[in-house]
């Protein structure tokens, strides 16, 4: 290349002035597009700086100008120049074909037939068993005593040795809705195995970043009241599955007076569990002028607003729960046929989620 | 011709493949040894007439080596397969190597308890559930952290579950529970006060707080189908559905002090005394009703 720049610039030297120039300024913007292709470090890097400095500076007038614009519009009483939507990961995520429409008859129906639809219609209260793996240490058993003052008419029985699947009949017997098992790695819990009786869905969950309700600021007491469920962003037939699972854990009259919610957030295939006490509270937000607050209306004036909030306060676990396996029927990892199962060649887009 | 004692001379000092030695011992890795020990009389190199016992995908094989066959590596090991049955196992070695030194026959028999023992507990353990350890490797634990981490700060969660609640109540999932926003509530308890003043409030009075009792008792929670079942009810106590809503806000708003347990704000304390004050009066507000198909659904109007 070198060579070759060289023979250029002979021939721009030799030739005529206007071909000279005309060299010029593809040697020009060669380098101004592509510095990677100049050899010389030093230079490279120069061409580099100056690159990133006219865009640092483009940005700024553009912000400038977006900005007079807007302030312009408010004083002319004309809307504002609409807002740019900044593009997030969210928004540029890959079309999934599996999002659940409002209007999907199979949907329904197949929400009717279903293993959660006994539970969710009011036909059983949900009892669920909770228990631990084969070796179980120190955050766990805390954990637990959460998850039992979460979910109401949650039971806690002891591992020993047994087979899951000889817990599972004998949950059956006992006439429980669903099992939840706690699974401790390094002393930390780490997944959670939620099944569904008597033939249901078993779901394995990663678990992580558990925070103890002692370890948070402020935490508050819950009460024993039935919780609501709050369950966010489960778009897909999949995530609509783990929806109605997760549903049926918690029994279907929430009482509304209790003011306790619990909240599965689902971002980027991240389900984030939370607990909280709400409360409704009336906020009065003063629109000031703009050229400064006059002397105090009266409140019926349309200068003070009001505005119903919600305050909330954080009582009880909080963790974060990520899907690995969907296995059709019962806890049978050799046998059970699978609905979903998380591979690594899943992870190779970054604006791909499954929930 | 073999010359065991040569063999093993050369092996022993000079070097064997197999040979290893660990701080416990030395120990032969030939699969063809009875004991596993490097000893002078275990060493199937080292003596022309052997025997051994292998395992074969849970089937036992007796192999045997003499030194007529030495000349024929490729047929060197008879085999001779082994009876499930313990007992007839051992019959079949004696039978077969029954002029054999008594020590080899000893050992081999040695071993096949050893093998029949280690069988049945891997068909036991077989039967069992083990855990089995999976391991993740490290970048993928770490790209999951940073990925968790940054879905948490994009989830605005708080944010998200207040918007959520607040699109409940707008949607009427609350009412009767909440008379929010509550000063215009107040204001309309004020405009209304001066039009009940007129009104024959004794009787009322007691039947409110009859009627309240009752409710409470049935009525603990409040879901979208029983609010039918709680209007039909209150509508055989009161005639009037106004009265019932009036009811039903003044009663939350003293049950809702009961059941608080936030710190108090002086905004609650005055609400208390407003109610204290109201219990009193007995003002009639004008609430319409709106039955939908299913009445399921209640609109407060004001």
């Amino acid at each position: 290349m070198g060579g070759k720049r060289k023979t250029n610039e002979n021939e721009g030297m030799e030739g005529e002035e206007d071909s000279k120039h005309n060299i010029k300024k593809m040697k020009k913007e060669k380098s101004e597009i592509l510095p990677s292709s100049i050899k010389n470090k030093e230079k490279r890097s120069a061409v580099h700086a100056k690159l990133k400095h006219q865009k640092k500076l483009d940005k700024r007038k553009k912000l400038k100008a977006r900005d007079a614009a807007a302030k312009r519009a408010l004083e002319l009483g004309e809307e504002p120049p609409p807002k740019q939507i900044p593009r997030t990961i969210e928004n540029t995520r890959e079309a999934d074909e599996t999002v659940c429409m409002p209007d999907d008859e199979e949907l329904f129906a197949g929400n009717d037939a279903d293993e959660f639809s006994a539970v969710l219609k009011h036909d059983r209260t949900p009892k669920i068993l909770i228990t631990t793996c084969r070796f179980n240490s120190t955050r766990g058993p805390a954990f637990i005593t959460e998850l039992l003052s979460v979910i109401p008419n949650s039971h806690y029985y002891k591992r020993g040795t047994y087979d899951l699947k000889k817990i599972v009949e004998y949950a059956n017997n006992k006439e429980f809705t669903s099992i939840i098992v706690v699974h401790t790695n390094r002393r930390e819990p780490d997944a959670l195995l939620i099944i569904g009786l008597p033939d249901g869905p078993t779901a394995h969950f990663k678990l992580s970043s558990l925070v103890l309700r002692k370890d948070i600021k402020n935490h508050g007491n819950p009460t024993s009241h039935e919780p609501e469920l709050v369950l966010n962003n489960f778009t897909t037939r999949l995530g609509h599955r783990i929806g109605r699972l997760i549903q049926s854990l918690f029994p279907q009259s929430p009482n509304f007076r209790g003011r306790r919610v619990v909240t599965f957030h689902n971002q980027r295939d991240f389900i984030f569990f939370r607990h909280h006490r709400y409360i409704f509270e009336t906020k009065e937000i003063k629109q000031s002028e703009s050229k400064g607050k006059k002397a105090k209306d009266t409140k019926g004036e349309s200068i003070s607003k009001e505005k119903v909030i919600a305050r909330l306060q954080e009582c009880g676990p909080r963790f974060t729960l990520k899907l690995v396996s969907l296995q059709h029927g019962t806890f049978d990892t050799r046998g059970g046929e699978f609905e979903w199962v998380h591979k690594p060649e899943m992870d190779t887009s970054r604006r791909r989620f499954f929930l | 011709m073999q010359h065991d004692e040569v063999i093993w001379q050369v092996i022993r000092h000079k070097h064997c493949s197999f040979m290893s030695k660990i701080t416990t011992g030395i120990f032969c890795r030939n699969p063809y040894n009875v004991t596993g020990i490097c000893n002078r009389s275990s060493c199937p190199l080292a003596n022309s007439r052997y025997a051994t016992i292998r395992d074969h995908d849970g089937v036992f094989y007796l192999y045997m080596k003499t030194i007529e066959r030495a000349h024929k590596p490729n047929d060197l090991w008879e085999r001779v397969k082994l009876p499930r049955n313990y007992e007839k196992a051992l019959e079949l070695i004696d039978k077969h190597l029954m002029y054999w030194p008594k020590l080899l026959v000893h050992k081999i028999k040695q071993r096949l308890t050893k093998m029949t023992q280690m069988r049945i507990r891997m068909r036991k353990l077989a039967l069992k559930t083990r855990e089995k350890i999976m391991t993740t490797p490290r970048k993928e634990k770490k790209r999951e952290a940073r990925r968790e981490e940054k879905a948490e700060k994009a989830a605005v969660l708080d944010k998200a579950i207040e918007k959520e609640l607040l699109a409940r109540l707008e949607n009427g999932i609350y009412d009767g529970i909440y008379n929010l926003p509550f000063n215009k509530f107040l204001q309309t308890l004020d405009t209304d006060e001066l039009q009940a003043e007129d009104e024959n409030e004794e009787e009322s009075e007691v039947e409110y707080v009859e009627g309240n009792f009752e409710l409470e008792e049935e009525d603990d929670i409040e879901d979208l189908g029983m609010k039918d079942y709680h209007l039909s009810n209150d509508e055989e106590v009161d005639d009037d559905d106004d009265d019932d809503d009036d009811d039903d806000d003044e009663v939350n708003a003293v049950e809702e002090q009961r059941v608080r347990r936030k710190p108090k704000s002086a905004h609650e304390k005055s609400e208390k005394d407003e109610f204290g004050k109201k219990l009193k009066k007995r003002p009639r507000i004008h609430v319409e009703v709106e039955h939908e198909e299913g009445g399921e659904r209640q609109k407060v109007t004001f």
